[in-house]
């Protein structure tokens, strides 16, 4: 078994407010990132998948197929975007908060099912240098 | 679904590998230039990762506010430009960054209550890093 990480970035802006909570709280629970502007930020997506090594073209996964994939399911979608009305998952009635957190498990979740070539292991999402979260899709 | 949540922090601190346990031979011979008896300093980065479920109301695991005013008062306040030999968690340790993976992670896994601890890890240098999940194996 072998692991192999694809690296790319995107840009994005987002805002953190639930509508549930009163404006008080929005601003305690989620600080500046209340601003009802928006903000945004270069983030970084590492996707690792991992499989046995084809013995025929000593590949886990033809990396062109991967990279494809990627900017289908999310850079595409998601690159120079506001995240919370352009995103589905984080706009509309059922929207998700668009943090870090929930970055993860969005293209963990679209990713899982279109990666037919190897099997996803960890997506990785860097908000910034400091700052990142993964998901290895435990429920 | 379970997320691992990672920040990144960093401080500066001296120390000097020398077991008590060894002769000073020995300890010339097992730390090397680490044994030097004056000390050496480093820049150590931390990587504190937690793990759990998304709190569906707020997005997060945990708010960064209280990991970082956490890690701020009782990580970094205690060891940063401090000589690591000297501060009672290594009496009797030797402050090797494997011992030190060990005590920030006990600090962290007693004190922090807000989110699970999943593991911590300290660049000691950019070319070695060291990583520890309380005892459990590091990876689902």
């Amino acid at each position: 078994m072998v692991y192999l990480t694809r690296k790319a970035e995107f840009s994005a802006s987002h805002v953190y407010h639930n509508p549930a909570f009163s404006a008080e709280e929005n601003l305690r629970v989620f600080g500046k990132c209340n601003n009802p502007n928006g903000h945004g930020h270069n983030y970084t997506l590492e996707v690792t998948v991992k499989g046995p090594i084809d013995a025929t073209t000593g590949f886990v996964v033809d990396l062109k197929e991967l990279k494809e994939v990627m900017h289908r399911e999310v850079l595409d979608n998601m690159d120079h975007r506001f995240l919370n009305k352009e995103v589905a998952e984080f706009s509309g009635p059922q929207a998700l908060i668009p943090t870090t957190e929930n970055l993860a498990i969005v293209i963990w979740q679209r990713l899982a099912p279109k990666l037919k070539v190897a099997q996803l292991h960890r997506v990785r999402i860097y908000e910034t240098p400091d700052l990142f979260a993964d998901c290895y899709g435990e429920v | 679904m379970k997320v691992h949540l990672s920040r990144r922090y960093w401080f500066a601190a001296s120390h000097r590998l020398h077991s008590d346990a060894l002769s000073d031979e020995a300890n010339r011979e097992t730390y090397g230039k680490c044994n030097n008896p004056y000390g050496h300093g480093h820049n150590y980065f931390l990587e504190v990762t937690l793990s759990g479920p998304v709190d569906s109301a707020t997005g997060m695991v945990c708010n960064l506010a209280d990991l970082d005013g956490f890690v701020h008062s009782h990580i970094l306040e205690r060891f940063d430009h401090d000589h690591l030999n000297l501060r009672p968690e290594f009496a009797g340790i030797v402050p090797t960054t494997e011992n030190l993976c060990v005590v920030i992670d006990g600090i962290v896994r007693r004190g922090f209550t807000q989110a699970h601890l999943h593991s911590v890890r300290i660049e000691e240098t950019m070319m070695n890093s060291f990583e520890y999940a309380g005892g459990a194996e590091l990876h689902p």
